[in-house]
């Protein structure tokens, strides 16, 4: 084996009481791309923060490149020549791709030399590795895979020769993130070090050569990607058997309950986000909705929902039309028969700050069993909470806990619970499984099936194609606004990806 | 990676750290006090001494403490509804103005026991509806609430310096305020109560508005946390997103929020109004509105925090004064330094000792710090 880039020894690092790493050893070698899985809340972004100088270790040690170091801040790293890629691109949106390559690295008062040496220094960078962008396009004018790449070429700009990607492929498309893994590759070939922090564990499979897998703070397994499987990385991960892909019958439709036609929605810069889109949802059937984020699956949803504002259109609930004009009452569709998981549950579907039992009520505060006159029931409330928390089996058990410290998936099932224990006609869910950790994956899409089995209308948007191949009956396809395609749930994700991108090859299939 | 530091246990949360910052500032003060050459310790004494010494020091500290309670309530409330309600003062003035009205009209037919609710009702009225204005520029407008109750302070404060030299003063009067009111709408002091405890009393004014903002504290509590409207306040002021989520009218929301909290603003001015003073002065407020900011954030929006926050301030104020008169080197505006001192710490640093204390709980008893629920277990 190559020799070792980095050597993390005996890392520890505590929040307070809770503790993210505890005595994590993690050797990568020189010139391979080297994977570290985990649930949320495992410690990957602790570790890797820790490493880019962001947080010091409370103890353990670093070497690169054989020698011990000490890395305080981020530039520490970058002189090291560690380059990270984070989640959040950090890119100033109206510089040129040269402005933001340069920032933080300006030699001189004045820009121009600056400029002149990094314009042929990205030139030599973008002909070595492939990375073609345009060094004077704006940033918000290009994709987010090119925005990706322009993170990239800052960090190879500053002679990064390990390069930290954390979770890069969320926000892109499948070609999109074929083409990041071909980049990855030939870094790799030329000598590079690549570590991918990421949950899809396809992606660990596609391109890493070794594989580390975190649990609960702490480093459980390392693996030669060749020599595993994604059965035994997900065993890992959850620390017990998980099904990756939930069985279900056949649906049986049943009439239309929720019914959208011509919807067209508009953001506040007056961008058409939703256009002209149609489809029904049956009783009986879920409705998958896949598309890269940000191509008007959002804004549908909360159209739908009765929280946003319809150019037009009109969506029609169990036959009866919602109130498109942004004024319509949540609660009031509530009592029709609508339940909504929205796609930001930390802002939106739950107060964080709140304890367990008060979230379990959101949207639900007005409904008489909750109160007493104008006070709330909080031995109603208690035991309410108490009932879904053992239904949907909420970890801790506890309803008085604050909401903020449970884990993202424990989360998702408070929301889940809320929304599913009131029986409705129609439920619409938004990102289900979005930072949820796999064996809770597992039980949402259960519960979602459970759902459809009892002639429920279950609509579901989601950016994970594997997501929306496993749970839909009918997969549609969002790109820039507009439903490009339905398909089958047997679509095959090539196909799926190709819609998704917006290269319409054919008329969609009724 | 939910939260950044663990859960403390309550009582260091609520009692422990809030104990530590205060002595830092204590500890500050007394530097500050050294500088000016004087004994910080014997200054510390004469502090205390005067707000809780003697009969009087206390009843003089409960009274300020009264003021302080309804407004760093006034304050909380609308916290809790994410708006930063810096017009407690001028509503508090305005809220005098409706006393005023009130007690001129009726103080030479009926006894206090009939004056008092109306004067209360009308003092919440008078400082709600002064809530009202900015509210509603925020909630269909989007005027930020922190602008617009500023600029109302100032109105406030016009207003009555207008309604004082003109159609409030009795004519012939030189000075700027109503006339006194006669006995129907003179309060009863509780000064008896103190003396109870064998403490003696010359003069204090101490009187049942101490008791009415006992009892607010409790509705206060009650509206937070056990309303559907607190509920629905609570929910808006964490997450307006969440709010509109769940069906929470915004406009609804901001509008009631910031009347009660100017009610409560308003009923301050029962207190020195018809307790003390027993009529209506120009500027009488003299900067309660502002310290209710502090208790409030002391007290940590919490009405039990509030009240002992609020008593804390009285101490202050009333020991404060005590120093400035005892040691002619410290003057009133360093009363104020110490003061805001304890604003510093006890305020903006409140969380400065927090990562500290957390560690040492850690390390001592991790089972304290709720270690084993924090993180869920997978699930």
């Amino acid at each position: 084996m190559a020799q070792a880039a980095i050597e993390l020894i005996g890392i520890n690092k505590s929040f307070g009481a809770v503790r993210a790493n505890r005595d994590i050893n993690l050797e990568v070698a020189r010139g391979t791309i080297h994977g570290i899985v985990g649930e949320n809340g495992a410690g990957k972004s602790t570790l890797m923060s820790i490493l880019y100088g962001f947080y010091q270790a409370d103890s353990g040690e670093i070497r690169v490149g054989g020698k011990p170091v000490s890395i305080h801040t981020s530039n520490d790293a970058i002189a090291l020549g560690i380059g990270m890629v984070h989640q959040h691109f950090m890119l100033v949106d109206n510089f040129t791709v040269l402005e933001n390559v340069i920032l933080g690295a300006e030699s001189d008062a004045l820009l121009k030399s600056s400029i002149t040496k990094a314009r042929s220094e990205l030139d030599r960078l973008e002909r070595e590795y492939g990375l073609e962008v345009d060094p004077d396009a704006v940033i918000e004018e290009l994709p987010v895979g090119l925005q990706q790449r322009v993170e990239i070429l800052k960090a190879l700009y500053r002679g990064a020769e390990i390069l930290i990607l954390d979770e890069p492929t969320g926000v892109l498309t499948p070609a999109e993130a074929d083409h990041l893994f071909r980049i990855l590759k030939q870094l790799k070939d030329q000598g590079k070090t690549i570590v991918l922090i990421t949950h899809k564990l396809r992606e660990i499979m596609a391109i890493t050569d070794t594989v580390s897998v975190m649990r609960q703070g702490t480093m459980v397994a390392t693996r030669t990607t060749k020599e595993t499987t994604v059965g035994e990385l997900a065993e890992l991960m959850v620390g017990r058997r998980v099904l990756l892909r939930v069985e279900k019958g056949q649906s049986e439709a049943g009439a239309v309950k929720l019914s959208v036609k011509n919807l067209t929605v508009k953001d506040q810069r007056g961008v058409t986000m939703v256009d002209n889109v149609s489809f029904d949802v049956r009783g009986g059937e879920i409705v998958g909705i896949a598309g890269v984020a940000g191509n008007g699956q959002s804004e549908l949803l909360e159209a739908i929902s009765g929280i946003r504002h319809a150019v037009s259109g009109e969506v029609m609930l169990d036959g009866k039309p919602i109130d498109l004009t942004g004024k319509a009452d949540p609660g009031e569709l509530r009592d029709r028969g609508l339940a909504h998981v929205p796609e930001d549950r930390h802002h939106v579907g739950l107060v964080l700050a709140f304890e367990e039992n008060e979230n379990s009520i959101l949207g639900y505060h007005d409904d008489e069993r909750y109160l007493k006159g104008p006070f709330l029931d909080v031995d109603a409330i208690m035991a309410d909470a108490k009932d879904k928390i053992e239904k949907y089996d909420i970890r801790p058990a506890n309803p008085r806990l604050k909401t903020a410290n449970f884990s993202g998936g424990n989360q998702q099932k408070i929301v889940l619970a809320r929304e599913m224990e009131q029986d409705p006609g129609v439920l619409i869910v938004g990102q289900p499984t979005r930072g949820v950790d796999v064996g809770a994956i597992e039980f949402i899409h259960k519960r979602l099936i459970a759902m459809r089995d009892q002639g429920k209308a279950v609509l579901v948007v989601s950016v994970e194609l594997d997501e929306i191949r496993s749970l839909s009956d009918r997969i549609l396809v969002m790109f820039a606004g507009r439903v490009v395609g339905e398909r089958g749930p047997d679509a095959t994700e090539g196909e799926l990806g190709l819609l998704m991108a917006g290269v319409e090859h054919q008329e969609a299939a009724e | 990676m939910s939260t950044p530091y663990a859960k403390l246990p309550a009582w260091a949360d609520y009692g422990l750290i809030p104990l530590i910052n205060l002595s830092v500032a204590f500890i500050v003060a007394g530097f500050v006090v050294m500088l000016v050459g004087e004994n910080p310790f014997r200054a510390a004494v004469i502090l205390v001494e005067g707000a809780f010494g003697r009969g009087t020091g206390i009843a003089f500290t409960l009274f300020y403490a009264t003021t302080f309670i309804f407004t760093g309530l006034s304050v909380a409330v609308a916290a809790h509804c994410s708006l930063f309600n810096i017009g407690t003062e001028g509503q508090a003035y305005i809220g005098g103005l409706g006393i005023a009205l009130v007690c001129l009209s009726l103080d030479s037919v009926m006894p206090w026991w009939v004056i008092f609710p109306i004067a209360i009702v009308a003092a919440a009225a008078f400082g709600a509806l002064w809530g009202l204005i900015p509210a509603y520029l925020q909630a269909k407008r989007g005027s930020h609430i922190v602008i617009t109750t500023i600029m109302f302070n100032f109105i406030a404060a016009s207003v009555m310096v207008y309604l004082l030299v003109g159609a409030l003063k009795p004519a012939g009067s030189q000075a700027p305020q109503t006339r006194n009111f006669l006995a129907g709408a003179e309060l009863p002091k509780l000064n008896w109560v103190i003396e109870l405890f064998g403490a003696k009393i010359r003069s204090a004014p101490l009187n049942i508005c101490f008791l009415l903002a006992l009892v607010m504290a409790f509705l206060v509590w009650l509206l937070i946390w056990r309303t559907r409207l607190g509920y629905e306040m609570r929910t808006y002021g964490h997450s307006p997103k969440a709010a509109r989520y769940a069906g929470i009218s915004e406009t609804r929301i901001i509008i009631t929020a910031m009347m009660i909290s100017g009610a409560l603003a308003g009923m301050m001015a029962l207190n020195p109004v018809m307790g003390d003073q027993h009529n209506v002065a120009i500027d009488f407020v003299s900067g309660a509105g502002y310290v209710g900011i502090a208790v409030a954030l002391m007290g940590r929006l919490h009405p039990v925090g509030i009240v002992l926050a609020a008593i804390l301030f009285g101490m202050l104020y009333q020991g404060g004064a005590e120093l400035a008169f005892e040691m002619p080197a410290i003057s009133r505006d360093m009363i104020v330094i110490i003061q805001g001192l304890v604003i510093l710490f006890a305020g903006a640093l409140e969380h400065m000792f927090r990562p500290y204390i957390q560690a040492l709980f850690a390390s001592v008893s991790p089972k304290s710090v709720g270690m084993q629920a924090v993180k869920g277990t997978g699930a």
